[in-house]
């Protein structure tokens, strides 16, 4: 394709148009969706650390029984800002990332369609957090109500409540305005010839994420607008005493929490369906059932939500519906699975980083589905409901399921934003620590929490110290791992063996096209897709 | 000094006869792996019905992942394996979409049944109600005129303290004991009510598989029938601040006969110093 001839030399890869201005300036005033998108996968690596850090303040402490290092409240107040964090601070903007840098690659677009939105939506997100971390030096210390921020007891925060608020309305905003540049950008700028169901698998389970980032944060915008407007302007709508009801709140944040979820998982879904059919050397297995297994599992994601909240006494009706609707999201579910697995089946296998990522997340992903599809069963939720069980499951599907999935992402593009190969063999020993410990980790989390272990909890009784202990251990053996992710990440942005324009064998895409490194502006021209 | 007699009445009648129930009971294992099949008929039912999606998870399990495991080793490109050019199979597709439908259908209909037992709290012979607070629990018989708070025990109380420096592992059922715990009679159908004074709160007994929030404003019920006695443990499940962690459940039942007898002396201790004299069993009712 004709973008691919005005490669020439790398350091003058853009000398046809302006290049981008130096220093400060270049980040601050970018609209370039390149740019943009280094920046969002910068702050969510810087982020993920923070989190980390919090998550290992949470293991140290539960390293074994007896308080050793913090108080209960600020132990609560490392589980609520944790979730917030990797949720809102990490995951999220992670995927924003690779849809900035890849989704106008992938469809032949020269940019988003809207880059000044693209440059505000992600400036809004460094304030949003840091107000939201501020939180943790005022007076009666950062939330800690959890990240659900159930009423009545997230009234009981101090200083930070009204902060915790703005920050997630900023958080939201900065989400819906990336969403809509994602969908008027497939929308409007796709290459000719490019039809939508030609386009990318990762185009597509980001095209869905985004219509249900739309639906459910102004959700979530007005829950917490509502707790706002009781703790501060007299309303009652969570507040007995005034004829409102708590478990109102609970019905409108899981109403934006579940499709959170898929929110979260379906880049995820995206990048692996991206990267399974590359080293598989076969093109990806049922295309179109994938397309119509993640448009079905967003639908289900709007009518499964009381499925968090079997226990506060719904009707019986009620709890038989939701059983039955979260079971349903197993079929779609599988269907994604079983096409992995045919992707691969018949194929010409070969093991680089990325791969091994994505089928470390089929396996461990699979998991947290099966533990999924157990929770589901309502009489058994009762039993696992808020224990560990149910840390074990949701952490099955963020860490080995989302999160292996954005590591697998950047392994695979690497090369191609950078134009040099990463250290294969680091990469391989990051990817082993990572999946070792990540089982370490998690998996006995499942046992103390089938034997009784509440979650959310600073200390425990005796009976669940050693699978704690050995959690813990897996704890700090992945938060260190994650280091070297970060030397093999400035390793290969400073050096290291070009990368070919294709980088991969045969890889499918408009991206594997242009140079690599990918010039500042791609696609002036659109390409023609057949 | 009526609050002295009353400690020496409770001493007397409440703890010591109950101590020897809780000190037949062993510490709960080490290593545990697997939910506890309790001692409800409920429990029972919830632990086979787990047993149950959980060996079914394992089955579809081997056969997804020995399918990947099979791809990843048999199609290999060190091994010089020719990719296939197929990217479709509609029979394939239709199979695995409407086998894993008939065993969510079928799993649906098998938990139903359950649930619907679960929710059934007719008949029941003893209604207690149950509140949470920041942090503790209060019981109330309803119509027998006991009610009592039941918070963490001294001991665990003091060892979990910011470095206490007591090692919770010298410590008797650590974080799992009750300055006061709830009485029940065996084989008896009881219902509980549940709300809280507070913010959310939820009780949970793993041994009755009974787990529900409490919450203010709201009267939740459910039910719990003990076929043995014995002393069981269980914790808040729903979080409610920094004591979140520090306030467990203790439920000890006794055969009726002890705990009508129980019952009453509970009562006593209730009104002794008091001016009107506490009201005997059958009077109530």
């Amino acid at each position: 394709m004709s973008q691919t001839t005005h490669a020439g030399t790398h350091e003058h890869h853009d000398d046809h148009d302006h290049g981008p201005p130096k220093g400060i300036k270049r980040w601050l005033f970018t609209t370039n969706h390149k740019d943009i998108g280094t920046m969002y996968l910068v702050f969510a690596l810087i982020m993920l650390f923070v989190g980390g850090a919090m998550s290992l303040v949470i293991r140290a402490e539960l390293f074994q029984p007896g308080m050793q290092f913090v108080h209960p409240d600020f132990f609560n107040q490392m589980t609520t800002m944790h979730a917030l964090i990797m949720v809102f601070g990490m995951i999220m903007p992670a995927f924003v990332g690779f849809a900035n840098w890849m989704i106008p690659m992938m469809i032949g677009a020269p940019d988003m369609a809207l880059p000044r939105l693209n440059n505000w939506s992600f400036w809004i997100l460094p304030f949003a957090s840091l107000l939201l971390l501020s939180t943790l030096f005022m007076p009666g210390g950062a939330p800690a109500s959890g990240w659900t921020m159930y009423p009545p007891l997230v009234l009981q925060t101090g200083d930070a409540f009204p902060f915790l608020i703005f920050s997630v309305h900023l958080l939201g905003m900065s989400s819906i305005l990336g969403a809509i540049n994602i969908i008027v950008t497939i929308m409007n700028m796709r290459a000719p010839g490019m039809t939508l169901l030609k386009m990318p698998m990762f185009c597509w389970t980001w095209l869905i994420t985004a219509y249900l980032l739309i639906a459910v944060m102004p959700v979530l915008a007005g829950g917490v607008t509502m707790l706002l407007t009781d703790q501060y302007f007299g309303t009652s709508f969570f507040q007995i005493a005034g004829g409102g009801d708590p478990v109102l709140f609970q019905h409108i944040f899981w109403f934006f929490g579940h499709p959170e979820v898929y929110i979260i998982i379906l880049p995820a879904f995206g990048i692996i369906s991206q990267i399974l059919p590359t080293f598989s050397r076969k093109p990806l297995f049922g295309y179109e059932s994938m397309v119509y297994a993640v448009a079905a599992i967003a639908f289900l994601s709007f009518i499964v939500w009381a499925h968090h909240m079997f226990t506060v006494g719904m009707p019986l009706a009620g709890q038989l519906f939701f059983m039955m609707s979260t079971m349903l999201i197993a079929i779609p579910t599988g269907v994604k699975i079983f096409n992995w697995t045919a992707t691969m089946w018949r194929g010409s296998i070969s093991f680089e980083t990325p791969m091994l990522f994505s089928v470390a997340f089929l396996f461990l992903f699979t998991i947290g589905g099966f533990s999924g599809l157990m929770l589901a069963i309502v009489p058994a939720d009762f039993q696992y409901h808020d224990s560990y069980f149910v840390v074990a499951h949701f952490h099955y599907v963020l860490v080995p399921g989302a999160l292996f999935g954005a590591i697998a992402g950047a392994y695979y593009w690497l090369p191609k934003w950078t134009g040099h190969m990463y250290d294969e063999t680091l990469g391989k020993v990051h990817f082993w620590l990572s999946a070792i410990f990540v089982n370490i980790t998690f998996f006995p989390q499942h046992f103390v929490g089938l034997a009784g272990m509440p979650r959310r909890i600073p200390d425990y009784a005796t009976q669940f110290a050693d699978f704690n202990m050995i959690s813990s251990i897996g704890a700090f053996g992945f938060g260190f791992s994650q280091l070297l992710f970060v030397y093999v990440i400035i390793k290969c942005v400073k050096g290291g063996q070009k990368a070919t324009d294709q980088v991969w064998d045969n890889p499918e895409g408009l991206e594997w096209t242009v140079p690599s490194p990918a010039p500042y502006h791609t696609f002036d021209t659109a390409p023609v897709v057949k | 000094m009526p609050s002295r007699i009353a400690k020496l009445l409770h001493r007397l009648f409440v703890v010591l006869p109950l101590a020897g129930i809780a000190a037949a009971q062993a510490e709960a294992p080490r290593w545990q792996v697997n939910m506890p099949v309790g001692v409800t008929p409920i429990s029972r039912e919830t632990y086979e019905l787990h047993m149950l999606i959980l060996w079914v998870c394992v089955v579809i399990g081997v056969i997804v992942f020995g399918a990947m495991t099979y791809a990843l080793v048999k199609f290999r490109h060190s091994k010089g394996a020719v990719p296939a050019r197929w990217s479709h199979s509609t029979t394939a597709e239709v199979i695995w979409t409407v086998i894993p439908t008939i065993i969510v259908v079928w799993m649906a209909y098998v938990a139903t049944p359950l649930l619907i037992k679960i929710e059934d709290t007719r008949g029941a012979e003893l209604t207690v109600k149950i509140t949470g607070y920041q942090w503790m629990w209060e019981y109330e018989y309803i119509g027998h005129d006991v009610r009592f708070f039941s918070v963490l025990a001294e001991e665990s109380n003091a060892a979990r303290r910011l470095r206490s420096g007591i090692d919770p592992f010298t410590v008797e059922n650590y974080l799992l004991d009750v300055d006061e715990p709830l009485v029940v009679p065996t084989n008896t159908k009881i219902r509980y009510l549940l709300t809280s004074n507070d913010v959310l709160h939820a009780w949970w007994v793993p041994d009755f598989a009974v787990k529900r929030d409490a919450i203010p404003g709201r009267i939740n019920e459910g039910w719990f029938l003990v076929e043995e006695p014995g002393t069981y443990r269980g914790q808040c499940a729903e979080l409610c601040g920094k004591d979140h962690g520090f306030m467990p459940i203790v439920v000890v039942a006794v055969p009726p006969e002890q705990f009508t007898a129980w019952l009453d002396e509970r009562r006593d201790v209730q009104y002794a110093g008091r001016e009107e004299q506490a009201p005997r069993l059958g009077a109530v009712n």
